[in-house]
C-alpha cells in the first residue's frame, strides 16, 4: 500500500528463515520495487521488422510497442537452423542497427510535406487563377520566379505544406517537363533495391509509367567492380557468410569485417575456431588486422603490384615448377588459358591481339551460326584446332552447346594450355607488354626508371589465317610472360628467383608496396597450397575498398587471378567474396516487371549515373585526366586522344551506353513526326540521325534542352553522401552556394572535348525541381524543393534480402507512419494520381522513343565484334547494332495511376525472365489475379490489383524463381534448353513451394536455387558463386563462356589492360599553386572508408552514434602527419583542394598510415559542421574535394560480357586518387547569422 | 514576529519535513537517492565529500545532544555550563571548520566543472549554498560566545529547542533577546528542516537508517528472497 508503512513492520514476527549457520536468510521485504524494472521491458507487442538501409546484414529484427510507440528492437533469433558441422546464422544484428530506433519520433523526422518558401509562395499567387500545369509554367518561363527558389537551395527556408500541394507542385512538373523537353528530362535516383525493394519500386514504376529515368547506384557508389563482369559476365555473386567457414584459407583484402559486415563476423571468429588460416592486408591497423595470422600493411593504391607478386610466385611454384593436377585441370576447364590469341604486328613490333575466332578460320570450323563469336583452342586429342564448347556464339541462335562439356564439335577435346615444351611451339618470339609502374606520381614513386614497353618471349604457333601465315599464342602462355615468370626461353624482364628486380617478382613488389617480399611468398605459397589440399577452398573477402581506385579493374582482376590460378572459383569455401552494399536482390526477376511497369510497357529507361551526373553536373568541363596519360604505348593507330566525355559520347553513339536524356528534341514530338513521315519510329530515328536533324543529348549537355528538369530523390541521401563532386552538383545542377575553387577547361585554357559541344558560360541550376523522399532531415532534403516524409522502416511492408544470407524476409508495419508521413508506395500513389488528375491538360495518350543500348544477356550482346563508328562513317547507322535502338512505347498518361495499382496484360502476353532466359508466367498471374483481386472496369480492367504494399510484394513473391518453385523449374528448365543439360533436378524437390508475405512475416524462409544466380540454395552447401558453372557446366556469360582473364576488346588493348598489370594512381593534379595557400605544407591522400558510428553507410545523425564519436564530422591523421603541421587530436581541421574544402576535427591516431587521411563517408554535414576558411561556405561533406573521373575501358558495350546491363556495367564513380591540403583552422566560425537575399 | 518564527515556524518545518518525506518516499522512492556526482569527476569530491561529512555529522550530533539533552542530565553528572559550552565551541569550531573548507571544495567543483554544473539541479546547487551559509553562521556565534563564557545563554538554547519538542508554548520567549546571529542561524537551520524533503539531503535519513542497521542486525550474507505472495495462502 504504501512504500514506508510496509517498512513499518515491527509487529510482525522478525523470524528469518537463516540457513548456512547464519550466513544466509530468507527476507519478506516488499518486492513491488521490482515492477518498476519489468514494466521497463513490458511491451505490447513485437513486429518482425529490419532496417531498410544498404547494409548487406539484412538482419531481422523485433520491433517493440508500447502504447502505439515504438519503443525499441532487439535481434531476430530465429532464422532457419543450418546443418551439422556449420554454425547457425544468428545472433544477427549490431549495436548501430538497435539505435535506429531513435530517428522515429527525433527532431530530426520530416514530419509534414515541406516546400521551400519562395517556391510555395508564387505557386500559390500562381495558383489563384491558374490550372496546375499553367502555374509551372508561368514559374518556370519566368526567370526572376525561377531564381527566386533555385538559389536559395541549401540555406533553409521551408514551410509546411499539405499532401494535397506538394503533390500538386511534383505532378504538374513532371507533365510540363515531359510535355515540354520529353519524359527522359524527369530523373529519379534511389539505391540499393534489395533494402525495401517495394520503396523502390513505387517509385521506379511511376517514373518507368511516365517514361522517366531510373538512374543506377551501384557503379555511381563504385561498388560495382567492372573486373566482375569483365570476368565472369556477371555483375557481382559471392558466397554467403556462412561458406567462410568452410575456407581453409581467408584472405582479407581491404575489407575490414569485423566493423563493416558486423553481424556476419562471427562467422569469421568460428572459422579462426576451425583452424581457418587468415591473412590481413590493409594499410591502416584496422579492426580486422586482430584476426589475422600475418598483417600485411602495403602501402595505399598498390594492391594491384602485391597480387601480381602473389600470382607471380603462385605460378611459379603450383603451375611451372611443379604443375598441381587439380589447378592445371581446373585451369583448362573453367579459365581461357587454353584460347588462343592472334598475335599482331603494330610498327615491327608483336602485341597480343584478338582471340582466334572460329570465323578467322579457312572453314569455320564448321561453324555456321556466329563463328565471329567463337573461340579457338589447340586440341592435343585431335592434334588441331577446335571450337570448344561454352563460347557466347553457342549461346544465341543455336541450342544444346553452350555448356561446358569438354566437348568440341561433338568430339570429347584434351586442350592444350602452354605451348611451352620444345614439340608444341613452332617459335619463340618477342612480345610487348605496357609497364605503367614508371608513371608512378612523386607519392608512389620507387624510382622506377624501366621503360613503358617490356618485350618478352613467348612460345606461339604458326598457323594459316586466309592466305597469311600467322602467330597464335595461348592466354597461359602470355599470361606467364606478362607475370615476368622465366620459362627458359630466354630474354629480358622474366625473372627465375624471387630476389630479381623484375616487375612481377616479390622483390619488385616489395619496393612499391613495403611488404616484404618474403611475406609475399610465404602468403602466396600458404594461399594456393591450401587451395591444392582442400580443391579450391581458399577465399578472399574484399570490401570495395580496392575497387574504388581508378584503376581498381587491375586490383581486382590481380585478386581474381589467384582465384582462377588455384581453382578456387565455384568451390565451397572458396571463391571472390567481394562484399558492398545489398547488391542482392534474391527474387529479381519477380521484381522487374513490380520496379519497371515491363508489365505495361517495355523497356524501361535505365542510366548509369556516373555518366549522367558526370554531364550534368559539369564536371567533364574540369577534366584533369586526359586519355593520352592512361593510354597504352602499345595501343593500336586510332583516334585516341579525345576527353573523357567525348569517349562517353561516343560509347552512347555506337548503342555501348544508356543515355539521359535521349535525344536533344522530346520523345513525343519525334514519335509524333515519325508518324506524320509515315515511316518505322527505329528507321525514322536512324535517318534523321544521320542527316544530323536530331542530335543525341550527350553532344550537348549544357543545352537548355538536354538538362534534366525534375529530380526524385527516394532512400537516398545524394548529396550527403554519394554525389562524388559535391561542389559540383551545388554549382551546375542545383545553382546554389558552392565551394568550386578550380577554374573549368575554358578558363585555363586546356584542350576542350572534341565532340561535346562547348558553351563559355556554364549553366547553373538546371533543375527546375527536386524532390527529396526521406524521414529524416538528411543534407539532401536541406538542398531539395519538396521534401515529403516517408514511413521509417518499422512504419511499412517491404521485403528484404542480402548477399550475406540465403533468406528473405519482411519490413513491417509495426505502427501506423508516424506524424503526416506515408510510405513510400502510397506516395508515389498519390503523386500518380494527382498526375492522372493534372496531365491530361497538356498529354494524352502518347507514343514515347525509348533508346535502348545494346544489352548483356540478350542476343544483341553479338553486335560489335569490331568497333566501328556510324557517325565517322564507319558503318551504317543499324539501331541495336551498331547503334541505340529506338523503341517505341505507349503512354496512357490519363490512365498513369490505374496502370500504376493493377498488373498489366504483357506479363501474359510476353512472359517473364532474365539473364538471358525466358519462361511464359500466365499461370502466376491468374494466382494473382485471385489473390490481389481484379479491377472489374477502367483501363486496366481483368488486371490483377496492386493496391497495397502488401499487395506489391505478392507480386513480386509470385513470379520470382527464388520465392515460387514451379516458376524456378520452368527457370531451370528454360536454361536446359539452352546448355542441353538437365538442370531441373535443383528446384524439383522445391517445386510445390511458394513463399508469401505472411510466410516471411512469420519466419525467415530460405530462398529456392534460380538458374539466375550461380550458386545454389541447398541443404549441401553454402551458397557460393559460380558453383553452377563448376558444378552443373553452365558457362560464364562472356566471349569465351570461361572465366576470362585476357580482354581483347580493342579499348582494353590501347588502354592496356588485356592483361592484368600493376597501374599506380593516377594524377588529378587537383593541389594547384593558385588553391593552396602558402604555408599549407601537408599534403595526404585522401581515403573515405566505411563509417564506424552510423546504420552502415547512411545514417550519422543519430544521436546515439554521434554520442558514441566526437558528435561531429572527424578526419583521421597519422601522429606523424599531425605532428609536422602542429595538429594535435580533436583540433579543427580544413581539407581542401581545387574541387572543395571541408571541415571536421582531427583523429590523430597511430592506425593510419604516414602519407593518407581517413574520412569516413557520410558524415552529415548539417551536424556540428563549420564554415570552411577557404570557401566561406558551410564545411561541406567528404565528396566536397573529390570529382567523378570516368574510364573509357568502363564504357565498352556491344561485345559479349562487355555489353551494358543496368547496375551492371558501366563507367564507375572511384575517388581515391585524391589529394588534398590538410591545415590546422585558425577560425571556427559556425555561421549561425540568418541568410540575406532578396526574394523574387 | 519573534513567536511566529521560533514559536510556530518550528512546528511547520518540523512538519513539512515528516509529512513531505514521507510523501516523497511513496510517491518518487526513485528519486530518494544521494545524487552523487562522483561518476562525473572524481576528483576534488573524496577530501571534500569526506571534510564535509565528518564535519557535518560532528556538528549534527553535537547540536542533538547539546540541544536536547536536559539540563538537569549535565548538572547530575557535573558539567559545568560553561565547561559544556567550552566544549562545544572547540569541538564545533574544529568540525565546523572541516565541513566549511569540504563544503567549499564542493562548491567550487560543483560550480567550474561543466559537466557537474550542467547536470545539476536548482536543489543541488541551492542546499550546498544553505548549508555553507548555515556554516558560516555557525561559526560566527562563536565569537559571540566568547563574549560571555558563563553558559547561560546555552541554557536558554536547550530551553528553547526542548520547549519545542515539549509543546512548551513560551519556547521562543527564552531566546527572545539572544543576539542576532544566534537567531539568523537558528532560522535558516529551521529552513533547511523545511527544504529537507526537496532535496538531496533525505540520503541522510537512508543513511541513518541502512548502517545503522548492521549494527543491531546483522543479515546474512546472502540474503535470499521469499516468493512473491499474491494471493494468501488458503
Amino acid at each position: 500500500m504504501s512504500h514506508l508503512l510496509d517498512r513499518l513492520n515491527f509487529l510482525s514476527s522478525k523470524e528469518l528463515d537463516r540457513f548456512s549457520d547464519g550466513h544466509g536468510q530468507t527476507t519478506r521485504e516488499n518486492r513491488d520495487w521490482e515492477d518498476t524494472y519489468r514494466n521497463r521491458w513490458r511491451h505490447d507487442k513485437i513486429v518482425r521488422s529490419t532496417h531498410g538501409v544498404n547494409c548487406t546484414g539484412s538482419c531481422s529484427w523485433k520491433i517493440y510497442v508500447k502504447s502505439g510507440i515504438v519503443t525499441w528492437e532487439t535481434q531476430q533469433t530465429d532464422y532457419p537452423r543450418t546443418r551439422p558441422d556449420l554454425p547457425n546464422h544468428e545472433p544477427r544484428g549490431c549495436a548501430r542497427g538497435a539505435s535506429y530506433s531513435w530517428y522515429l519520433y527525433s527532431a530530426n523526422r520530416v514530419k509534414n510535406p515541406l516546400i521551400r518558401g519562395r517556391l510555395l509562395k508564387v505557386w500559390r499567387r500562381m495558383r489563384e487563377t491558374m490550372s496546375p500545369i499553367a502555374a509551372w509554367t508561368a514559374i518556370q518561363n519566368d526567370p526572376v520566379l525561377r531564381n527566386g527558389y533555385v538559389e536559395t537551395r541549401g540555406k533553409g527556408g521551408f514551410v509546411r505544406a499539405s499532401w494535397d500541394e506538394a503533390t500538386e507542385i511534383t505532378a504538374a512538373a513532371n507533365a510540363y517537363t515531359a510535355k515540354t523537353y520529353g519524359p527522359d528530362r524527369v530523373f529519379g535516383f534511389s539505391p540499393i533495391p534489395a533494402m525495401s525493394m517495394i520503396s523502390y519500386a513505387a517509385g521506379s514504376r511511376y517514373l518507368s509509367l511516365l517514361g522517366g529515368v531510373c538512374m543506377s547506384f551501384y557503379d555511381w557508389y563504385c561498388d560495382l567492380p567492372p573486373a566482375s563482369p569483365m570476368t565472369w559476365g556477371e555483375q557481382t555473386d559471392v558466397p554467403e557468410s556462412a561458406d567462410w567457414y568452410n575456407a581453409g584459407y581467408l584472405l582479407l583484402w581491404g575489407s575490414n569485417v569485423p566493423q563493416t559486415r558486423t553481424p556476419d563476423a562471427h562467422f569469421y571468429t568460428e572459422a579462426r575456431y576451425r583452424g581457418t588460416k587468415s591473412a590481413v592486408i590493409c594499410p591502416d591497423y584496422s579492426e580486422a588486422a586482430k584476426f589475422g595470422d600475418v598483417w600485411l600493411n602495403a602501402k595505399q593504391g598498390t594492391d594491384a603490384a602485391l597480387a601480381m607478386a602473389f600470382g607471380h610466385v603462385i605460378l611459379r611454384e603450383f603451375h611451372l615448377d611443379r604443375q598441381s593436377e587439380y589447378f592445371t585441370d581446373y585451369c583448362r576447364k573453367y579459365s581461357d588459358f587454353p584460347m588462343l590469341v592472334r598475335i599482331e604486328e603494330k610498327d615491327g613490333q608483336l602485341v597480343p591481339g584478338r582471340f582466334l575466332r572460329a570465323d578467322d578460320l579457312t572453314g569455320k570450323l564448321g561453324e555456321k551460326n556466329n563463328p565471329e563469336w567463337k573461340t579457338v583452342a589447340w586440341d592435343r586429342t585431335s592434334g588441331g584446332l577446335v571450337s570448344p564448347n561454352g563460347a557466347i556464339g553457342y549461346r544465341w541462335g543455336e541450342a544444346g552447346k553452350w555448356n561446358l562439356e569438354t566437348r568440341a564439335a561433338e568430339a570429347d577435346t584434351d586442350l592444350s594450355m602452354s605451348f611451352v615444351l620444345e614439340e608444341d611451339h613452332d617459335d619463340v618470339v618477342g612480345i610487348d607488354f605496357p609497364y605503367f609502374g614508371a608513371d608512378a606520381t612523386e607519392t608512389f614513386s620507387t624510382g622506377d626508371k624501366r621503360p613503358n614497353i617490356l618485350t618478352k618471349n613467348v612460345p606461339v604457333k604458326k598457323i594459316k589465317i586466309g592466305r597469311k601465315t600467322e602467330m597464335v599464342a595461348t592466354v597461359f602462355d602470355l599470361f606467364c610472360a606478362n607475370y615476368g615468370l622465366d620459362r627458359g626461353l630466354g630474354g629480358d624482364w622474366v625473372a627465375t628467383k624471387y630476389s630479381d628486380d623484375v616487375p612481377g617478382t616479390p622483390t619488385w613488389a616489395e619496393k612499391i608496396t613495403g611488404v616484404s617480399a618474403d611475406k609475399i611468398a610465404h602468403v602466396a605459397r600458404d594461399f594456393a597450397l591450401n587451395a591444392e589440399k582442400t580443391n579450391g577452398k581458399s577465399m578472399i573477402i574484399i570490401g570495395a575498398a580496392m575497387n574504388h581506385w581508378y584503376h581498381m579493374d587491375m586490383n581486382y582482376r590481380g585478386v581474381i587471378n589467384m582465384l582462377v590460378m588455384c581453382g578456387c572459383v565455384g568451390q565451397s569455401g572458396g571463391g571472390w567474396a567481394h562484399y558492398v552494399g545489398q547488391e542482392k536482390l534474391r527474387p529479381q526477376t519477380g521484381w522487374l516487371p513490380l520496379a519497371f511497369a515491363l508489365d505495361w510497357g517495355r523497356p524501361p529507361r535505365h542510366m548509369n549515373s556516373t555518366s549522367a551526373w558526370y554531364a550534368h553536373t559539369d564536371q567533364w568541363r574540369y577534366e584533369t585526366l586526359t586519355a593520352g596519360e592512361i593510354l597504352s604505348p602499345t595501343a593500336p593507330e586510332g583516334d585516341w586522344d579525345v576527353s573523357m566525355i567525348d569517349y562517353n559520347i561516343r560509347a552512347e553513339r555506337m548503342g555501348w551506353l544508356p543515355s539521359a536524356p535521349q535525344l536533344k528534341t522530346n520523345p513525343l514530338e519525334v514519335a509524333k513526326a515519325a508518324k506524320a513521315a509515315g515511316k518505322e519510329i527505329p528507321a525514322y530515328v536512324a535517318e534523321q540521325l544521320k542527316s544530323g536533324e536530331l542530335e543525341m543529348s550527350c553532344e550537348d549537355p549544357d543545352a537548355p534542352e538536354n538538362w534534366p528538369r525534375n529530380l526524385f530523390v527516394w532512400r537516398s541521401n545524394l548529396l550527403g553522401s554519394s554525389g562524388k563532386g559535391h561542389e559540383y552538383f551545388l554549382k551546375h545542377l542545383l545553382g546554389t552556394d558552392h565551394g568550386v575553387m578550380g577554374k573549368d577547361l575554358g578558363e585555363e585554357g586546356g584542350q576542350l572535348p572534341k565532340e561535346a559541344k562547348w558553351h563559355s558560360d556554364a549553366p547553373r541550376g538546371k533543375l527546375d525541381l527536386l524532390v527529396t523522399i526521406d524521414f529524416r532531415m538528411s543534407t539532401t532534403a536541406v538542398y531539395s524543393d519538396i521534401v515529403l516524409p516517408t514511413a521509417s522502416w518499422y512504419e511499412k511492408n517491404d521485403l528484404n534480402t542480402s548477399d550475406m544470407h540465403p533468406f528473405i524476409h519482411p519490413l513491417q508495419a509495426a505502427v501506423d507512419p508516424a506524424y503526416e508521413s506515408k510510405s513510400d508506395w502510397e506516395i508515389f500513389k498519390a503523386i500518380a494520381r494527382k498526375f492522372q488528375e493534372v496531365a491530361p491538360e497538356i498529354l494524352g495518350k502518347e507514343t514515347d522513343i525509348v533508346a535502348l543500348p545494346i544489352l548483356h544477356d540478350t542476343p544483341g550482346e553479338l553486335a560489335q565484334d569490331q568497333v566501328k563508328d556510324w557517325k565517322k562513317g564507319e558503318c551504317d547507322l543499324i539501331p541495336g547494332k551498331t547503334a541505340p535502338n529506338y523503341i517505341p512505347v505507349e503512354r496512357d498518361y490519363p490512365a498513369l495511376y490505374d496502370r500504376f495499382v493493377a498488373l498489366g496484360p504483357l506479363m501474359d502476353k510476353l512472359g517473364n525472365g532474365g539473364k538471358g532466359i525466358s519462361w511464359k508466367t500466365d499461370h502466376e498471374v491468374q494466382h494473382l489475379r485471385d489473390l490481389n483481386g481484379v479491377w472489374e472496369d477502367g483501363p486496366a480492367k481483368g488486371c490483377a490489383k496492386i493496391v497495397t504494399d502488401i499487395d506489391a510484394t505478392e507480386v513480386v513473391l509470385m513470379l520470382a524463381p527464388e520465392t515460387n518453385g514451379e516458376v524456378a523449374v520452368k527457370a531451370w528448365e528454360a536454361l536446359s534448353a539452352i546448355t542441353g543439360r538437365e538442370h531441373a533436378h535443383l528446384a524439383l524437390p522445391k517445386e510445390d513451394e511458394k513463399i508469401r508475405f505472411r510466410d516471411i512475416a512469420a519466419q525467415p524462409r530460405k530462398i529456392i536455387s534460380s538458374p539466375t544466380w550461380s550458386g545454389l540454395e541447398s541443404e549441401k552447401v553454402c551458397y557460393n558463386a559460380g558453383y553452377t558453372n563448376v558444378h552443373e557446366l553452365i558457362p560464364w556469360r562472356t566471349l569465351t563462356g570461361r572465366q576470362q582473364l585476357y580482354q581483347d576488346h580493342l579499348w582494353m588493348r590501347a588502354f592496356g589492360e588485356g592483361f592484368m598489370s600493376y597501374r599506380p594512381p593516377v594524377d588529378l593534379k587537383t593541389i594547384t599553386k593558385d588553391v593552396q595557400d602558402a604555408g599549407d605544407s601537408l599534403v595526404l591522400n585522401f581515403i573515405t572508408p566505411h563509417q564506424k558510428w552510423g546504420i552502415h553507410s547512411t545514417y550519422s545523425d543519430n544521436l546515439l552514434m554521434l554520442t558514441l564519436n566526437r558528435g561531429g564530422p572527424v578526419v583521421w591523421l597519422s601522429e606523424v602527419d599531425a605532428k609536422s603541421v602542429g595538429i594535435v587530436d580533436n583540433d579543427w581541421i580544413e581539407l581542401y583542394n581545387v574541387n572543395g574544402a571541408l571541415t571536421a576535427r582531427a583523429v590523430v591516431s597511430q592506425r593510419i598510415k604516414e602519407g593518407t587521411t581517413f574520412m569516413y563517408h557520410a558524415q552529415e554535414k548539417i551536424v556540428n559542421t563549420p564554415g570552411s576558411e577557404k570557401t566561406g561556405n558551410r564545411g561541406g561533406i567528404h565528396n566536397s574535394v573529390t570529382r567523378a573521373v570516368l574510364k573509357p575501358t568502363h564504357m565498352i558495350g556491344g561485345y559479349a560480357q562487355q555489353s551494358y546491363g543496368f547496375n551492371y556495367y558501366g563507367t564507375v564513380g572511384s575517388n581515391r586518387d585524391e589529394f588534398v591540403v590538410v591545415r590546422k583552422m585558425k577560425n571556427v566560425d559556425w555561421l549561425d547569422e540568418e541568410a540575406t537575399g532578396k526574394e523574387a | 514576529m519573534h513567536n511566529f518564527l521560533f514559536g510556530i515556524y518550528p512546528y511547520i518545518a518540523l512538519s513539512v519535513l515528516i509529512i513531505g518525506s514521507i510523501a516523497r518516499y511513496d510517491r518518487d522512492p526513485f528519486t530518494w537517492k544521494t545524487s552523487s556526482s562522483q561518476m562525473l569527476r572524481r576528483k576534488q569530491l573524496i577530501w571534500g565529500s569526506i571534510l564535509f561529512h565528518v564535519g557535518v555529522l560532528v556538528i549534527f550530533f553535537g547540536h542533538l545532544v547539546g540541544l536536547l539533552t536536559p539540563i538537569w542530565v549535565f548538572d547530575a553528572i557535573g558539567v559545568s555550563h560553561g565547561a559544556k559550552q567550552l566544549l562545544a565551541v572547540v569541538a564545533g569550531g574544529i568540525a565546523g571548520a572541516m565541513a566549511l573548507i569540504g563544503g567549499l571544495m564542493l562548491f567550487h567543483r560543483r560550480w567550474t566543472d561543466p559537466r557537474i554544473r550542467v547536470t545539476s539541479s536548482f536543489a543541488d546547487t541551492a542546499i550546498l549554498l544553505l548549508l555553507l551559509a548555515q556554516l558560516v553562521l555557525g561559526l560566527g556565534t562563536i565569537y559571540v560566545s566568547l563574549q560571555h563564557l558563563d553558559g547561560h545563554e546555552m541554557t536558554l538554547f536547550m530551553s528553547w529547542a526542548q520547549g519545542i519538542f515539549t509543546f512548551d508554548g513560551q519556547a521562543a520567549s527564552y531566546i527572545e533577546h539572544a543576539a542576532l546571529i544566534f537567531k539568523l542561524h537558528l532560522f535558516l537551520g529551521l529552513t533547511i528542516f523545511l527544504v529537507f524533503p526537496f532535496t538531496r539531503l533525505v540520503h541522510i535519513l537512508s543513511g541513518f537508517g541502512a548502517p545503522i542497521r548492521y549494527l543491531f542486525n546483522r543479515p546474512g550474507y546472502q540474503i535470499v528472497r521469499s516468493r512473491k505472495r499474491r494471493h494468501p495462502a488458503e
